[in-house]
């Protein structure tokens, strides 16, 4: 898998224009630029902390579980070290200080550090346990007890990546591209079990279970298996477990692995990250800007969560799915185009910079241009070409209409089988299946089977269209993508200029305006102090610095 | 006994009442699921009906797509809608109107509420953009337009509404699961009703396209716009209800939704 995705690249002789024709120069100044964009925001994120990434850290030592009211405990414990000492310092060393102080040296908890530090939780919640920051000899031996803890919850995910990559081995890659990508919703865990199974036994390669509407708003994150949600489904560790055991049934039946996606969005990206590492979940929603965009979380807060959970989705083997897609519900999808370009290389940045490889970024974008608008399908060639281009070995996640879906279910169904066409010609990774009743409903069983008849047809009919399909020199797709690259191109010269944190403030992405000190969960940003510990970034940077120097994927 | 014109669906002649049909029952496809969806179409008074598709799906679900001729008519006399109770007029004339009777520009603030993350019904009407080749109302020179975007909460909306004096909040909501968008506009009515005396509250104004254009009354709000709306004929409405239209009988007592027919 960490070949190229692109067939457009492997069919086109190596030429280093591609079948756009594309100026490198302009292609490696657009990155440069990105880099530039970004690089402040990492500052930023290498700066602070929040109560999200110390909860991450914390769950990675073991915590779990919650309160009689279903607050987890993890939330309890941060916030009891944030009464008592702050989180400037991090929340690892006040609490594995407070281990030692109340259960004695490691070497008596240390065979099962998750149960002890839960029960620290536990009486923290109570009172029972107060906080300090610890100096000298106690801060080495809780530095130490910290570090063993989260290391063992790192090797948890290692072995569920050696795990995927053995059932892989095993059942097998879809044997087409695009990976077709479904969606199930129905709020029920036990109902949604049943429909991912049959959604794979008709074709789906993937399976997407959509959030409850409003999770990405909480600031925890739910436990135990549940049957109750809005418009999705709740996303809980238990849940996460009983989806994979049944996508591990269905996969074995099949002799296809069959991928899970979550979401790591909102306000405990971090946290979700470090669930799906645990529970093997196969791609998770991970966007740089979505959270502030469209959620109104707060700039810094999103960032600084964004870096961890990628270092964690990196390290798990996990293929994020970028949003840009939803810029182009708000914006025009021809008018603001660029923008998408932009934030596809900002997120590409970003990804890379916390440790992902190309093969894990499944970049988004979308077929949401007016179909009243004469050459739309042209116009969408143009960009989809433009993204695949750009992004060789990325797998691209290639997102259907739904702003132009209008209950009509009937042109829904022709927009879909044109979406389809376009993703086939233009060589997409993964294909999110449209619905022809979008805008009417969630979808229903004959829904998603017709949905799926139209993509299986596409597939079949037109699979390998894209080795013919050469867009003429200098012709009208060409240049269109040309023009959005240069725009693409002006657009990050003035990020790099005001800033991004700017840009984002005066609604450059998505139209909506976002300054850095608005939005929610800005309480829970904190500046790092000096002697800042955090073992979870301590072991996450040293694997990436060592595998950057041992020449490994970057 | 029938008062005004009777109908019945077409296909290809006048009164041959055909109609297609699509649905999905719990059973495996055979000659019995096939059966069991015509007895289905003949009980929804599809008769004769003919079933021209059937595929199984999965193994326990057969879909079916069904064409027949239905017995019902309907009496166009008896039908109840809300009709436009207000004059249509153009961007300049609603821009005129303001500026001779207000003196002052027009207030709107316009949000998502609740949960609901798309503004595509909002941004339709507010944004220069516009929707269905007519302008938004930030277009209209007289109006004052804040749009808070997404996701605002219902105390947020009646603060932003106090700050900008607004003279008519904009709603829309597009999520309707478990009626969502009923709740969520309950009490958004509610709050603004508790905060402000009667006679300082804005016009509340409520758009989506799965509301029932009839429940005004019952939601607390003025006025519900379903699918299709413009920006001008929201335009048009809040200079009719907020400044008084040119039209004749358009005084604001008579501007109540009157029910046709």
């Amino acid at each position: 898998m960490s070949q190229g995705w692109s067939p457009v690249s492997a069919g086109d002789g190596g030429s280093p224009g591609g079948k756009l024709g594309l100026d490198p120069a302009l292609v490696r100044r657009a990155r440069e630029l990105a880099r530039r964009a970004g690089e402040p925001v990492v500052e930023l994120a290498r700066s602070h902390t929040t109560v999200s990434v110390e909860r991450a850290v914390l769950r990675l030592a073991g915590v779990s579980g919650a309160d009689p009211d279903g607050i987890p405990w993890v939330n309890r414990l941060v916030d009891a070290v944030v009464a008592d000492v702050g989180l400037a310092h991090g929340a690892a060393l006040p609490v594995f200080d407070a281990m030692v102080r109340e259960f004695g040296p490691p070497s008596g908890w240390s065979s099962d550090p998750g149960a002890a530090v839960t029960l620290l939780a536990q009486k923290a919640a109570a009172g029972s346990v107060r906080f300090r920051m610890p100096t000298g000899r106690a801060a080495r031996s809780a530095r130490a007890a910290a570090r063993r803890a989260v290391g063992a919850g790192l090797r948890r995910i290692d072995r569920r990546r050696a795990e995927r990559e053995r059932l892989v081995r095993r059942y097998g890659d879809p044997p087409h591209r695009p990976w077709i990508y479904l969606i199930v919703a129905t709020g029920d865990i036990y109902e949604d079990i049943p429909q991912a199974q049959a959604a794979a036994r008709a074709g789906a390669d993937v399976i997407a279970v959509i959030r409850s509407t409003g999770q990405s708003l909480l600031d925890y994150v739910p436990e135990g298996a549940t049957r109750e949600g809005f418009a999705g489904t709740y996303a809980t560790q238990e849940n996460f477990r009983l989806m994979r055991a049944a996508l591990d049934e269905v996969s074995r039946e099949l002799g296809r692995y069959v991928r899970l996606t979550n979401y790591a969005s909102g306000l405990c990206m971090p946290e979700m990250a470090v669930l799906a590492g645990l529970e093997r979940l196969d791609m998770m929603l991970n966007d740089s800007m979505y959270g502030i965009l469209f959620r109104d979380i707060n700039p810094i807060r999103t960032f600084v969560d964004q870096r961890f959970s990628r270092q964690v989705h990196a390290r798990a083997g996990i293929i994020i799915n970028t949003g840009e897609d939803n810029y182009l519900t708000t914006a025009d999808a021809v008018a603001d185009a660029h923008t998408v370009t932009v934030s596809q290389l900002l997120n590409e940045y970003f990804a890379h910079e916390a440790g992902l490889a190309d093969w894990q970024l499944g970049l988004g974008h979308a077929f949401e241009i007016d179909p009243d608008l004469p050459e739309s399908f042209r116009l969408e060639l143009a960009h989809a070409l433009l993204a695949r281009e750009l992004f060789p070995d990325a797998p691209l996640k290639w997102m259907p209409p739904t702003r132009y879906m209008t209950g009509d279910v009937f042109r829904g169904n022709l927009l879909d089988g044109f979406f389809n066409l376009a993703g086939v010609l233009t060589g997409q990774g993964i294909l999110l299946v449209g619905m022809m009743t979008e805008a009417v409903a969630t979808p229903w069983l004959s829904d998603r089977d017709i949905a799926l008849q139209n993509v299986r047809y596409v597939m079949r009919a037109a699979g390998g269209l894209h080795e013919d399909f050469v867009p003429a020199p200098d012709g009208f797709i060409q240049r269109r993508a040309h023009t959005v690259l240069g725009e693409a191109v002006s657009l990050l010269e003035r990020i790099v200029d005001q800033g991004l944190l700017t840009a984002i403030a005066e609604g450059t992405f998505g139209i909506m305006r976002r300054p850095a000190d608005g939005g929610r969960g800005l309480d829970g940003v904190v500046a790092r102090a000096d002697g800042y510990y955090n073992p979870a970034t301590e072991l996450l940077e040293a694997q990436m610095a060592g595998a950057r120097t041992g020449g490994g994927q970057s | 006994m029938t008062g005004g014109p009777v109908v019945r669906p077409y296909g290809d002649s006048t009164g041959d009442g055909m109609v297609q049909l699509s649905f999905t029952l719990p059973v495996p496809h055979d000659k019995r699921a096939e059966g069991a969806a015509l007895q289905l179409a003949a009980k929804m008074g599809v008769d004769p009906a003919t079933l021209v598709h059937a595929r199984q799906i999965g193994d326990r679900f057969t879909f079916f797509v069904v064409y027949g001729r239905v017995n019902h008519l309907v009496d166009l006399s008896t039908v109840r809608v809300v009709e436009r109770d207000f004059p249509l007029l153009s961007p300049k004339e609603i821009n005129a109107l303001i500026r001779r009777r207000l003196r002052r520009k027009l207030s709107v603030v316009g949000a998502c509420i609740g949960t609901d993350a798309h503004t595509v019904g909002i941004d339709a009407i507010l944004n220069v953009k516009g929707f269905a080749g007519e302008k938004g109302l930030e277009y209209y020179r007289e109006l004052a337009v804040t749009n808070l975007g997404a996701q605002v909460s219902v105390p947020d909306l009646v603060a932003a509404a106090r700050a900008a004096r607004a003279d008519a909040v904009l709603v829309s909501q597009v999520v309707t699961q478990r009626d969502a968008h009923l709740h969520n506009v309950r009490e958004m009515s509610a709050a603004f009703r508790e905060a402000m005396p009667a006679d300082r509250r804005p016009l509340l104004v409520v758009g989506g396209p799965r509301f029932d254009e009839t429940m005004a009354e019952e939601l607390g709000v003025d006025r519900i716009f379903g699918r299709g709306t413009t920006p001008r004929e929201v335009a048009s409405y809040l200079v009719h209800r907020l400044v008084g239209s040119a039209a004749p009988g358009g005084d604001a007592a008579a501007a109540r939704a009157r029910v046709a027919g």
